[in-house]
């Protein structure tokens, strides 16, 4: 092994392909964004440099503003739930359901193989007034509820988004957090219990430090897919109404390819970014802390 | 300093750039066919030689046409010509239609602008077209009225469709008329009787209307609110008889501002008929085809539309109020108002631009086929207008071949009465800007004015922001 790794061949060749790949498809288009955002114009006239220009009218653009005000609502609430119903479902299916669990998983993992738009058109749908009253509307009614539209409000309209959102994706957080969940040894949680532990104080002293490892890795999966967030939203409500449930993807998206503002939508795609790596910057840095360290402190 | 990117790079690096903005952007974060009529031609004293026709590019092989999935007319009636009137025209560069959504087209049109690859006919907004739009400074856009003088036929245009292509851009001729709408509001004739109501002359007689009706159990005003536009254009017709037909060009034109206290109360008047219920409750979510249905069925008295609406006012398989039984009314007048009560918004239809570096003779021979014999063919086969004249009376096409035409529907009479006795006409709110955005804004934002989610004030100030950061 230390003769291949040792050859400077072996090395080009084996890792090569792989790094031309990820720079052609990561590293230059991420560094032609930055560059676009320099620029102004439209593929027809050309470009012109105007510097930081598109940075400065995005910290002054009240709508930017807007979208990452929703963005940042939206992740906390999302991965909030997504993690809090992940692990709820990862501790039933490990100390509940146990090994008659693999039903249950698969049906509450199925809507993650779902294409997200058909998703999002399933709950337009569900919550619908108009053209079709929809199955929630009828509901409501028969309880005595005027008809009213989720659609209309953005508060309405945002609590779809997340009930889909969570409906969506909490299978796949409970198959990644029962992954971690299952690789505790069962010695340790039963000398625990021999200990007393029992219920909230074994969650609390022995599963969730031994998980811990895939829980940030979840929160950051979580975090990063949240401030991402597009498809669902697209299909659901395209941001509306107005672009109340705009987030900065959408808004990046219209103002690049619907207003043909490439360089403008350069400087969202930079800011995305940006809250995508400081997010997971900050996760990264309170996680790696040693707590044997700390406790000696 | 600024530093211009010149556009005399190669295709090559054009195209490696369009892709990397792309992956770039990403990665960082018919009816059935009737007999058409007779092929029509021009006058002999018009026929202009062709020695003397100036063409501005070379024929392609196909008479290849981009048009929005949304465009059913256009494609309809121009396949109907290549196989009737236009046959000739069609032999000799044979019509290729492709059609993609319109969320799309813009960016397609621009990325086949730039690899000089655009079609011979296109469907740009109208910002691009313009006089100082992108595709009118790259040569891209054959100027329409001076084509059809050169062929000879420029007295197939209508004077009216001139007249709104010369308001929307001044200077240029860029666009076929191939509609020719006024717009108004259509209302339900038996409702109106049965509930005694008379055709409303003012504002306040409409919302009152609207009220009575409301009142009687019945919908008074359906719209497609999903598009936005069709609750916008209600701004847009109270400003217009408010502060007058040229309100949106003082806009445009930077002499006021969309927050001026008299726009701000075109935008109150319709939250107003928000607030007191007057739209449906799922509006936000009706789309288009519904809210026709709504007018057309009976679920609702009124809608503000177009007479593009006409073929499916004029369908007995949609329309089971009776053909007779649908209306359709000027905008009322506003007391106190500068408005022009005789003035109908009027529009030529979406943006149908050619390509100026394909109009070669095959291509010019199309186009005087279309001028010629267009009108006709979509009046016949959709009980339609479009900005090219058409023979009078108009004449339907047979249900079946051997047997009689159907009588011209009283509504399609009516149109064409009032489009001849117009005394003015009016845009529409959104037909000045020169943003996407604006439009965007102006339609999805109505919305939330109808709901009380947005004062007027901010509804106007966000579209006014639109107009002072243009992209």
């Amino acid at each position: 092994m230390n003769q291949v790794l040792g050859d400077k061949r072996a090395i080009l060749i084996l890792l090569g392909p792989a790094l031309l790949m990820y720079s052609v498809i990561m590293v230059i288009p991420v560094v032609w964004s930055f560059g676009f955002a320099l620029f102004r114009g439209n593929l027809i006239e050309g470009f012109t440099f105007v510097g930081l220009a598109n940075f400065a009218r995005l910290i002054q653009d009240e709508q930017v503003g807007s979208a990452v005000r929703f963005t940042l609502l939206y992740t906390v609430v999302i991965s909030t739930g997504q993690i809090l119903l992940g692990y709820s479902l990862a501790l039933l299916y490990t100390f509940v359901l146990r090994r008659s669990s693999s039903l249950i998983r698969t049906l509450v993992f199925f809507p993650v193989v779902l294409p997200s738009v058909a998703v999002g058109l399933l709950f337009s749908r569900l919550f619908a007034v108009a053209p079709n009253t929809g199955p929630v509307e009828s509901l409501l009614t028969l309880f005595g509820v005027a008809p009213f539209d989720f659609f209309a409000g953005a508060g309405t309209a945002f609590w779809v988004i997340v009930v889909m959102d969570l409906w969506r994706s909490m299978g796949f957080y409970g198959v990644l957090l029962f992954s971690g969940l299952v690789d505790i040894p069962g010695e340790i949680l039963e000398a625990a219990r021999i200990d007393g532990a029992r219920g909230w104080r074994l969650i609390r002293s022995v599963v969730l430090p031994l998980s811990l490892p895939i829980l940030v890795s979840s929160i950051i999966f979580s975090l990063n897919a949240s401030l991402k967030v597009f498809d669902t939203i697209v299909a659901l409500t395209n941001g509306g109404p107005g672009s109340q449930t705009t987030p900065i993807t959408l808004l990046m998206f219209q103002t690049s390819f619907f207003y043909s503002s490439f360089g403008y939508g350069s400087s969202m795609a930079i800011l995305i970014s940006v809250m995508c790596l400081t997010v997971t910057a900050f996760i990264f840095k309170y996680s790696r802390r040693d707590l044997t360290v700390a406790e000696a402190a | 300093m600024k530093h211009a990117v010149r556009r005399s790079s190669s295709n090559t690096s054009r195209h490696l750039i369009i892709g990397l903005t792309a992956v770039s952007l990403i990665v960082g974060a018919c009816a059935p066919a009737p007999a058409a009529p007779a092929p029509t031609t021009a006058p002999a004293a018009s026929q202009a030689s062709s020695a003397s026709i100036k063409y501005t590019g070379t024929d392609p092989d196909k008479f290849s046409a981009l048009l929005t999935t949304e465009n059913t007319q256009v494609p309809a009636e121009l396949q109907r010509l290549a196989s009737t009137s236009c046959a000739s025209e069609n032999a000799a560069l044979p019509l290729a239609i492709q059609q993609t959504p319109g969320a799309q087209i813009q960016q397609q049109i621009q990325l086949l602008a730039s690899q000089n690859s655009l079609p011979v006919m296109f469907n740009p907004t109208q910002a691009l077209i313009v006089k100082d739009g992108a595709l009118q400074k790259a040569g891209y856009i054959l100027d329409i009225k001076q084509a059809l003088g050169d062929q000879g036929v420029s007295d197939q245009m209508l004077p009216g469709a001139q007249a709104v292509i010369d308001q929307l851009y001044p200077g240029v001729s860029p666009t076929i008329p191939f509609q020719y709408n006024i717009e108004g509001i259509f209302y339900n004739k038996k409702m109106f009787k049965e509930q005694g109501i008379e055709v409303p002359q003012t504002w306040d007689q409409l919302v009152a209307s609207a009220n009575k009706l409301k009142s009687a159990g019945i919908q008074p005003f359906t719209a497609g609110g999903k598009s936005g536009w069709p609750v916008s254009r209600w701004i847009g017709a109270y400003i217009f008889r408010s502060l007058g037909g040229d309100a949106m060009a003082a806009v445009a034109n930077k002499t006021a501002k969309l927050t001026d206290p008299g726009y701000v109360a075109g935008a109150q008047a319709i939250q107003d008929l928000g607030k007191a219920g007057l739209f449906p409750v799922g509006v936000a979510s009706e789309d288009l085809p519904t809210a026709y249905n709504d007018l057309v069925t009976g679920k609702a008295a009124m809608e503000y539309q177009g007479t593009w609406l006409l073929s499916n006012i004029n369908d007995p398989k949609q329309n089971t109020v009776g053909l007779d039984q649908v209306g359709l009314m000027q905008i009322p007048v506003v007391s106190g108002g500068k408005g022009d009560s005789g003035a109908w918004p009027t529009n030529v239809g979406s943006p149908h631009a050619i390509n100026a570096k394909l109009y070669g003779p095959k291509v010019g021979a199309w186009l005087k086929c279309i001028a010629l014999n267009y009108a006709d063919s979509l009046m016949t086969n959709q009980t339609a207008y479009s900005g090219f004249k058409a023979s009078h009376p108009p004449v339907l096409a047979a249900p079946t071949p051997g047997t009689a035409p159907p009588p011209v529907p009283p509504l399609t009479t009516d149109v064409a009465n009032y489009m001849a006795s117009a005394k003015s006409s009016v845009l529409w709110f959104e037909a000045l800007s020169p943003s996407a955005k604006f439009t965007a804004d102006a339609g999805a934002n109505s919305l939330l004015l109808l709901n009380g989610s947005m004062t007027p004030l901010e509804y106007m100030t966000a579209l006014q922001n639109d107009l002072d950061n243009p992209s």
